[in-house]
């Protein structure tokens, strides 16, 4: 065999037989990144907004929401998905409003890219507790280095107040939508 | 040099991407994720022991199937095999631990392109039997896992301002963005030249060259 054949032969077939263990590997991981992904879904509706049992997805062009439902079949409120940009990529979060639009019931930070260790902190506990039993009317607002004095405020992350920024009108701007589209 | 003359056992193998040859604290290969990633222990060690599982593989098949392979198209080869392995960690870590792969976020399908394992699978496995790749490997892997840990750990500890949880200060929010991840580097990097300029070792020769000529060097 000339160097030339055994060259592309040996290419080849190293090609294929990757080519033959990924598709395997694919169709076994597949599934089950599904199920992850839908898992995440699920956890995070179901934390938002207490006391749910099922949810029905609704999706109004780059807007998606979550009718959710107890246990009686009552409307428990709805889990909005909030998406913006942060101070350095995309902050995904998802909201909770309860059945009467009157305050939210929860937040939870999905993805973000922010600063370790400062803006990274919107994803953490301290800070989207704020958003439980939070106003929702008029527009969230948040103080700086002060404890809130209004129903509708939430206090910014110091060090980080363009995420904490970025998180309120995200979700401020979604909401509005979701009001203007139901 | 008389060591290296001596045919080198598997202990040594391993030992010398401990210590030696380590690939980020003597070889300075894999700076990227070594940089990048290190922002607490378990993103180190998660990118670590990723990185091993694909060093490992690599290598051993690289080895295995090196006698076939014809010198033009090694390095495409190489990388063929590299990518595959890669692959399978990514969705692996997707199906299974989907939040540790959301912690790594891009940094695992850039394994790829880590030098090390191109490194290790050009400079070392295209030459040796699989058993002698595998332990290179593993002892490379094992250096990377531990720098990576320790760069983590004290990131971490500094950066968030928390000995585990015992002691507790004022965080110093520079050791948790690239500029502490330098700054750890260096600051590492040259403890260890100390100490072994200390402790009277002979200086190690660039690690890339082959054993032979490291004695020719020396």
């Amino acid at each position: 065999m000339n160097k030339l054949t055994k060259m592309i032969v040996v290419l080849s077939v190293i090609g294929l037989v990757s080519g033959g263990i990924l598709s395997l590997m694919y169709q076994w991981a597949e599934p089950k990144i599904k199920v992850n992904q839908i898992k995440a879904n699920d956890a995070a509706v179901f934390q938002v907004v207490p006391g749910t049992v099922k949810y029905k997805q609704i999706s109004d062009k780059d807007l998606t929401y979550f009718e959710c439902y107890g246990q009686r079949g009552e409307k428990t409120g709805t889990a909005i998905l909030c998406q913006g940009n942060g101070y350095q990529g995309v902050i995904k979060m998802m909201v909770g409003v309860n059945a009467d639009f009157s305050k939210f019931t929860g937040m939870i930070v999905l993805e973000q890219v922010e600063t370790p260790g400062l803006g990274a902190k919107i994803a953490e506990g301290a800070f989207t507790a704020q958003f439980k039993g939070l106003a929702s009317k008029p527009p969230i607002e948040y103080v700086k280095s002060a404890k809130p004095s209004k129903l509708n405020q939430i206090e910014a992350i110091t060090g980080a107040t363009i995420s904490s920024r970025a998180v309120v009108n995200i979700i401020n701007k979604t909401v509005q939508q979701w009001q203007q589209a139901k | 040099m008389a060591a290296s003359k001596v045919k080198r056992g598997y202990l040594t193998e391993y030992l010398k991407g401990l210590w030696d040859e380590n690939p980020v604290f003597r070889q300075l290969l894999g700076m990227c994720p070594t940089l990048a990633v290190t922002t607490s222990t378990i993103n180190g060690l998660s990118m670590g022991l990723a990185t091993t599982f694909v060093l490992v593989c690599s290598s051993t098949i690289v080895s295995l199937i090196r006698k076939l392979i014809p010198d033009q198209v090694r390095i495409a080869s190489f990388i063929v095999v590299i990518a595959t392995f890669v692959t399978m960690a990514d969705l692996f870590l997707k199906g299974i631990f989907p939040d540790i792969s959301k912690a790594l976020g891009p940094f695992v399908p850039l394994i790829v392109v880590n030098c090390i394992i191109l490194g290790r699978a050009e400079v070392f496995a295209s030459k040796n039997d699989p058993a002698k790749s595998f332990v290179d490997a593993l002892g490379m892997g094992s250096g990377f896992v531990v720098a990576l840990t320790v760069l983590g750990t004290i990131r971490e500890i500094f950066g968030t301002g928390s000995l585990f949880g015992l002691v507790n200060f004022e965080p110093w929010v520079i050791m948790i963005l690239p500029g502490g991840a330098f700054i750890t580097l260096g600051l590492l990097i040259g403890l260890l030249n100390y100490l072994k300029e200390k402790t009277g070792q002979q200086q190690a020769a660039p690690a890339c060259l082959p054993v032979d000529s490291q004695a020719e060097v020396n």
